[in-house]
C-alpha cells in the first residue's frame, strides 16, 4: 500500500505541485497526467526519493521501491545481458532470463547495447524492472519511442507479472497505455509561483 | 559494490573507454621535459622528482570528469542512487575503479619514465612507495571533485581548479619523499605522511562525495 498524505514538491528553488493525497492498494497502479512542466517528473523523483518533500508525508516501504527515468541508464558498451546481469547484481537478485523473455530480447542479448534502437533500448530499460523485482515502481514515461507490440508487452508484464504479484505501479504518461488503472490529473495541484514565500526561501 | 567496480572496470578498457589515456598523457609530458630543460643529466636529475610527480598528478586529473559525468548523462547516476547500494558504496567503487585504472599504472610506469630522467638510483624505492601510497588520495580528491561538478556544463574544467589545491600536501610529500631518497636521507617521514592523507582521504571523502551527489541530483 502506498499512501501520500499532502505532499507538496518543487524543483530548482519553485514549488510545482502542493497538497498531493493519493493512495494506490496492493495490486494496483496510478496514471499520472498532466501538461508538460506540471510536475509529474518532479513527483515521481520526490516519491523515489531522489528529492527532498517540501510539505506532507510519503507512506512507502522505500527498500521495496524502484524509479525508472526517461534515460534508460543503459551503457552502451556493454551487451544487453551484461547491462541486466549488472542491475540484477545490485539488486541481489539472479536470474535475467525472465526478464529477457517478457521484453522480447532474447536474441538480442549478446549484442552492444549502444547498437539498439531506440525502442529496442527502451525495453532494455524496462527490462531491467523486470530483472529487479521491486514491489513498487515509479515510472516516468515508460512507454515513450516504443511500437504497438512493445507497448502490449509492456501491458503484459505489468498487469500479469507486477500487479497479479501484489505490486504497485505510479506511471506518468501522456499516451492511453490501455490499462484499467484510475488516473490523477496534477493540473489540479498546481502550486502558485510564490507558495514557497518568494524564490530566496529556498536557498535558506 | 564489486559489481559496479567489475561493470567500471569492463568499461573503461572497451572501447572509448579511456582506458590507458593518463599513462599515455604522463608518458608524453615526461618526454617533453627533457626537451624543454635541456639534456644536462644534472639539472635533470635534479628535478626529477618533482617533474614525475607533477606529471602524475595532471594525468590522474585527466580521467576525473568521466567519473560521475557519464553515468549522469546516460541517467545510471539517478537509478543507482535509489538502489540498495549506499551511495557512499557508489563513490567508493567509482574511486576505487579510477585508482586500478588510472593511479596503479602510473605508478607501474613512474619507475621507467624516472629512467628518463637521470633519477637517482636510490629515489627509485621511495618514487614508487609514493606512489602507490599518494595516488589513492589522487582518486578519492578527485572523485569529490567530480562529485562536486556533476551535471555542470564544463565541468571538468571548473573541477581541475577545485580539486588541484587539494592535490598539493600530496604533491609535496610525495616529491619530497623521492627527493630525500635521492639525497640518501631518511624517507620515512614524508611516506607515512602520504599514508595517512590517503588514508584521511579514505576515511572522510565517500561521505562528503556522497552528499554532494544527492545535492546534485535534486
Amino acid at each position: 500500500m502506498l499512501r501520500v498524505l499532502d505532499l507538496a514538491c518543487g524543483r530548482g528553488g519553485a514549488m510545482l505541485v502542493s497538497g498531493v493525497s493519493f493512495s494506490v492498494p496492493t495490486g494496483e497502479s496510478l496514471i499520472l497526467r498532466g501538461p508538460n512542466g506540471v510536475g509529474k517528473t518532479t513527483l515521481l523523483r520526490t516519491l523515489a526519493g531522489l528529492q527532498p518533500l517540501l510539505a506532507g508525508s510519503v507512506d512507502c516501504p522505500t527498500e521495496q521501491s524502484a524509479y525508472a527515468s526517461h534515460a534508460d541508464g543503459v551503457k552502451s558498451q556493454l551487451s544487453v545481458a551484461e547491462n541486466l546481469e549488472f542491475w540484477a547484481q545490485v539488486y541481489g537478485v539472479t536470474g535475467i532470463a525472465a526478464a529477457l523473455r517478457s521484453f522480447d530480447l532474447d536474441d538480442l542479448r549478446g549484442r552492444m547495447a549502444g547498437t539498439l534502437s531506440a525502442g529496442q533500448k527502451r525495453r532494455l530499460g524496462l527490462a531491467r524492472l523486470a530483472v529487479i523485482g521491486r514491489k513498487v515502481l515509479f515510472l516516468d514515461e515508460p512507454t515513450v519511442s516504443l511500437d504497438d507490440a512493445s507497448v502490449r508487452l509492456f501491458n503484459v508484464f505489468l498487469r500479469d507479472v507486477h500487479l497479479s504479484r501484489g505490486g504497485i505501479a505510479v506511471i506518468a504518461t501522456h499516451i492511453d497505455l490501455g490499462l484499467d488503472a484510475p488516473t490523477l490529473d496534477l493540473t489540479a495541484f498546481q502550486a502558485s509561483a510564490d507558495a514557497l514565500g518568494g524564490r530566496d526561501a529556498m536557498f535558506i | 559494490m564489486i559489481a559496479l567496480l567489475t561493470r567500471d572496470l569492463r568499461l573503461a578498457t572497451r572501447a572509448g573507454g579511456g582506458f590507458g589515456l593518463g599513462l599515455a598523457f604522463f608518458l608524453i609530458v615526461i618526454v617533453l621535459v627533457p626537451f624543454g630543460v635541456g639534456p644536462d643529466a644534472a639539472v635533470l636529475a635534479r628535478i626529477a622528482p618533482g617533474s614525475l610527480w607533477v606529471a602524475a598528478l595532471l594525468a590522474a586529473l585527466l580521467s576525473l570528469d568521466r567519473i560521475f559525468a557519464l553515468d549522469h548523462e546516460d541517467g545510471s547516476l539517478s537509478l543507482l542512487a535509489t538502489a540498495p547500494l549506499p551511495l557512499e558504496s557508489v563513490v567508493l567503487a567509482k574511486a576505487a575503479a579510477h585508482w586500478l585504472t588510472t593511479g596503479v599504472p602510473l605508478t607501474l610506469a613512474a619507475p621507467a619514465l624516472g629512467f628518463l630522467l637521470h633519477l637517482e638510483g636510490a629515489a627509485y624505492a621511495p618514487l614508487f612507495l609514493g606512489l602507490l601510497l599518494g595516488t589513492p588520495s589522487l582518486s578519492l580528491i578527485g572523485t569529490f571533485g567530480a562529485a562536486l561538478t556533476v551535471g555542470l556544463r564544463r565541468g571538468g574544467l571548473l573541477m581541475s581548479l577545485l580539486v588541484l589545491p587539494l592535490y598539493v600536501p600530496t604533491l609535496i610529500f610525495g616529491a619530497e619523499a623521492a627527493r630525500r631518497g635521492a639525497a640518501g636521507l631518511d624517507v620515512t617521514v614524508p611516506l607515512m605522511l602520504l599514508g595517512a592523507i590517503s588514508a584521511a582521504a579514505l576515511a572522510a571523502l565517500p561521505f562528503a562525495s556522497a552528499y554532494a551527489l544527492r545535492v546534485n541530483l535534486r
